[in-house]
């Protein structure tokens, strides 16, 4: 594969997208105005279980400006079932409709759909629908519903457990008998709410003369919308174009296509009139799907001088009430990345996976990953604090060394490339490791709560080898990309992934300019549309460079390849003596040469025919990754716990981290500071909450708390590099490692703080209620 | 329309005299009537900022404002801080500076509540800027870079 000399790539180049941002100028799905529209208003269960017993859509549809409403019993049999679902051997599932068939189970769950002249008078009419449900027991807890007895989610199911997946190990059991010490933890990875800044929106547009479907839908896989509609409303995919136009955040949580794509699709053509519909954010907390919800017991096997030799691990994962596009492989990963860093002998584990009369959880963020980084750094935490030795010490008489790559750990992962001292080197000298700690003896012979944590964590990103593709999905996990160049030498690139934020526009641009010698202004990065993009996956699982900038960079080579034979015929010289630099192509030895630009002229005048080549200079390269590669970080916070009133200040957050090769060390950065503070928000805020009945008490922003400016103090950043060999760019993936690192490094930090009251562990979201009763009550222990 | 009241309001420079319904809030008659979609609904609840616009100069939440209160009074949009692509307003140099946005769905109610503090406050310190935007929300960026954003457009200004 050709190296293009780096002139662009590896610089902070200001983002492409902005422009038109920075001025209001995007089109989000909200912003979509289309002649004859209608609006959707959904009316939604407000009981998490119970049979429906009538819906009275008489007082609605009488309305003023009400054009139709909708329940199952007008759709029955011609669009459905929910085309979520992953689908595992010995799963135990059932069909999910779009609208409630019944029943329902979950609050939330939308029951009919009211369309409407305008907005508002979807709204006023919705709220004259009149849904007599029949309520039955719900199961919320997530351990509750797996006992025998427990009400049942989906009464035609056994039981409430969707998938379980035991990994015994001798070995592990062998090793636990051995042992120096051995220790338990429960940890709760607490349901937290994605909460992108931009909701659900959809705008649905059946034509009827072509017979064409058009969804815009605020989603970060439209060739996946593309194909689940298809299913969903049985009509050929090929008359359906899907658009993400500008996605105001996704977080995994605008993977799956929810009920209500599909469900608008079939409206707009029954009504032959577009419907467009944008969730409030009291539904996006209801019906977009939630992260996390996991319970984790987790035993380890140590020796006195810190070596863990082996765990045992259990995944109790909330799949809610029923199955989104990811959710029940979620579980599973936490199982395969636990043993982080870590040079660990065996790992027994069980995953559960179990219904409940909640909102369905999908990915969120790292997806699996955050789980296993938060066992396994806590897990290390905990060993430090019984072995007498120091946290960092700890993990590097642990690490896998770094000659042993590619490592298979005991749970199955093939780490492709790691260097865990240097990052960790590097960060303990940002820090000033060892002064930190004596400035924290200070603190605390003054009698304050002062606590450092760190975690040094590895994850899993472009997603990945197809290999395990469920069949729903109808695409594996390679990527593609089109480079297409114009007689002008100017490039579109049609891209499969689409970003939402992630400024590919520009780190695609980067690439064109240096393989091509043309400036960033020449080149269009075009994404998020079906009908403009050939088949491509989309943006995910941290794979928009290391997957879709893989793929664009096959289709580079090829391109220049093609460019290069022409170059050759033109200038009447054999291909290998030709050289390329910088955007031209000269004969060695001489000075007879030409442009990129010339050439693209040539490519396409074909005046003077080529022999064996095409017209036109255009490729299209599908990339499908041989592996998934593993970034890793090393990261501090300090914190001080006030405690009078549990009050936690984060004081400093420093975070070396390494992700392979760098297209564009701005973006990263921006990607690295916003994963950060989004786990931060795990570790002390967020928290999806509903009662024992299943009512949502986290519902607007009076009452769910996500991150704000004045939480945090200037982070400070550093990144090494240690390539990878899975993909052609040596990039790893960044999207999601903040997030992955900094959630059990700030908890770490607040454990240690309180460690001298006795305190061994908080529970997640540590807010201040919380950790005001832990030290209430660590005190009426002494 | 029945119930509809006639309301002038001068956006953005230019006055537009319409009948709107009095529950109208300003941001959708901002959307809607106006078509300025840059003006974002995040939370319809004055809680995450992104419909911020100023309403006789001072920053407010469009999703908690009626249009009718708005009646006889000037708004500016994001539409309205830069004639064209060439004369940016410093925040939105700032913003693209400084990688500011990501997604850009709360870019223009941060660039908005941002243009209040520096009209009050032409050098803030850090902390004032994280207490200043502590009103709107931004999921991606963690806020450091639009910090330095504001910084940027503090300085921009200051050379102007």
């Amino acid at each position: 594969m050709v190296a293009f000399r780096p002139n662009s790539v590896g610089k902070a180049i200001k983002r492409r997208e902005d422009p038109r941002l920075i001025r209001g100028l995007g089109t989000y799905t909200d912003d979509v105005k289309l002649p004859g529209m209608t609006y959707a208003a959904f009316v939604r269960s407000d009981f998490p279980a119970g049979a429906i017993r009538s819906i009275d859509t008489t007082a609605a549809a009488d309305h003023p400006g009400v054009v139709a409403v909708y329940t199952y019993a007008d759709m029955d049999g011609q669009v459905g079932p929910s085309p979520v679902g992953a689908e595992m051997p010995g799963m135990g599932k059932a069909d999910h409709p779009l609208l409630a068939d019944g029943r329902v189970l979950h609050v939330g769950q939308p029951v009919a759909v009211v369309v409407a002249e305008t907005p508002y008078a979807a709204r006023d009419a919705s709220s004259l629908v009149e849904v007599d449900i029949e309520p039955r027991e719900a199961v919320v807890d997530v351990e509750a519903a797996m006992a025998p007895n427990a009400p049942k989610v989906y009464e035609e199911l056994d039981s409430n457990i969707c998938i379980q997946i035991p990994v015994p190990n001798p070995e592990a059991d062998k090793l636990f008998e051995q042992a120096d010490q051995t220790l338990s933890m429960r940890l709760l990875n607490q349901r937290v709410a994605p909460f992108p800044m931009e909701g659900r929106a959809i705008c649905a547009h059946w034509e009827e003369g072509p017979g064409k479907l058009t969804i815009w839908t605020s989603n970060q896989a439209p060739h996946f919308v593309k194909q689940q509609v298809a299913m969903c409303l049985r009509i050929p995919e090929i008359r359906i174009r899907a658009i993400a136009p500008e996605v105001g955040g996704g977080f995994g949580a605008k993977i799956p296509t929810y009920p209500e794509d599909p469900l608008l699709c079939w409206v707009s053509r029954e009504l032959r009139r577009p419907v467009k519909w944008s969730e409030t954010r009291t539904e996006n907390l209801l019906g977009m799907t939630h992260g996390r919800g996991h319970v984790e017991k987790i035993e380890v096997a140590f020796q006195n001088d810190g070596r863990v030799l082996a765990l045992k691990g259990q995944t109790i994962s909330e799949l809610g009430a029923w199955r989104s596009f990811y959710g029940p492989f979620i579980a599973l990963s936490t199982h395969t990345m636990s043993c982080g860093c870590y040079d660990i002998k065996a790992v027994a584990w069980e995953t559960f996976a179990v219904y409940t009369n909640t909102m369905a959880t999908e990915a969120y963020r790292g997806a699996g990953r955050p789980e296993a980084a938060y066992i396994i750094e806590r897990v290390m935490d905990e060993v430090a604090a019984a072995t007498g030795l120091d946290p960092v010490a700890v993990r590097r008489r642990n690490f896998v060394d770094k000659d042993a790559f590619p490592h298979t750990t005991a749970s199955g992962a093939v780490y492709d490339s790691g260097d865990y001292e240097k990052t960790l080197d590097r960060m303990i000298e940002l820090v000033g490791y060892d002064d930190a700690r004596e400035a924290q003896r200070q603190a605390r012979d003054d009698g304050r709560l002062v606590g450092i944590g760190v975690a040094a964590f590895t994850e899993v990103c472009g997603i990945g080898p197809s290999g395990g593709t469920a069949p729903h999905q109808r695409m594996g996990t390679w990527e593609s990309a089109t480079v297409r160049v114009e007689p002008s030498g100017n490039v579109t690139v049609y891209t499969g992934v689409s970003p939402h934020g992630q400024g590919q526009e520009t780190a695609f641009a980067q690439m064109v300019s240096d393989a091509f010698g043309v400036g960033l202004d020449d080149v269009v990065v075009v994404h998020g549309d079906t009908d403009q993009v050939q088949h491509g996956v989309g943006t995910f699982g941290s794979r928009g460079i290391a997957v879709g900038g893989a793929a664009l960079h096959m289709a580079l080579t090829k391109v220049h390849a093609k460019a290069t034979r022409i170059a050759a015929h033109h200038l009447d010289a054999p291909v290998d003596q030709i050289d390329y630099e910088d955007g031209e192509f000269t004969v060695a030895g001489t000075d007879r040469k030409l442009t990129f630009r010339q050439v693209a002229e040539m490519a396409h005048l074909w005046n003077v025919a080529v022999p064996g080549e095409e017209p036109g200079l255009e490729a299209v390269a599908r990339f499908e990754p041989p592996g998934t590669t593993f970034p890793f970080g090393a990261h501090l916070c300090q914190v001080e716990v006030d405690p009078e009133s549990g009050q936690i200040e984060i004081q400093r957050y420093v975070a070396v981290d390494d992700f392979g090769v760098v297209i564009n060390p701005m973006l990263a950065d921006g990607q690295r500071i916003g994963g950060v503070v989004q786990g931060i928000g795990q570790a002390m805020w967020e928290e999806v909450q509903y009662d024992d009945g299943g009512q949502l008490l986290s519902g607007t922003l009076m009452d769910y708390a996500v991150p704000r400016a004045k939480h945090f103090p200037r982070m400070v950043l550093d990144n090494t590099v240690t390539p990878t060999d899975v993909n052609p760019l040596g990039a790893k993936g960044i999207g999601e490692l903040g997030t992955i690192g900094s959630t059990p490094c700030v908890v770490n930090a607040i454990v240690d703080a309180l460690r001298p009251l006795g305190i061994t562990n908080i529970d997640m979201p540590a807010k201040p209620e919380r950790v005001w009763q832990a030290i209430q009550a660590a005190g009426a222990a002494q | 329309m029945p119930g509809s009241v006639p309301v002038s309001i001068t956006v953005n420079g230019s006055k537009h005299e319409c009948a709107v319904e009095p529950r109208t809030l300003l941001v959708h008659f901002l959307r809607e009537e106006l078509d300025l979609t840059g003006v974002h609904i995040g939370c319809e609840s004055t809680l995450c900022g992104a419909c911020t616009v100023h309403l006789n100069g001072r920053a407010v939440k469009s999703c908690t404002v009626l249009a009718v209160q708005a009646d006889g009074q000037e708004v500016t949009t994001i539409e309205g801080l830069a004639p064209d692509a060439d004369n940016l307003h410093p925040l939105q140099v700032g913003f693209w500076e400084k990688h500011g946005l990501q997604c850009g769905y709360c870019t223009p109610g941060m660039i908005m509540a941002a243009k209040q503090l520096l009209d009050d406050n032409p050098n803030p310190t850090e902390d004032e800027i994280r207490e200043a935007i502590d009103g709107n929300i931004c999921r991606c960026t963690g806020y450091q870079q639009i910090v330095d954003a504001v910084q940027h457009a503090a300085e921009v200004a200051g050379a102007a």
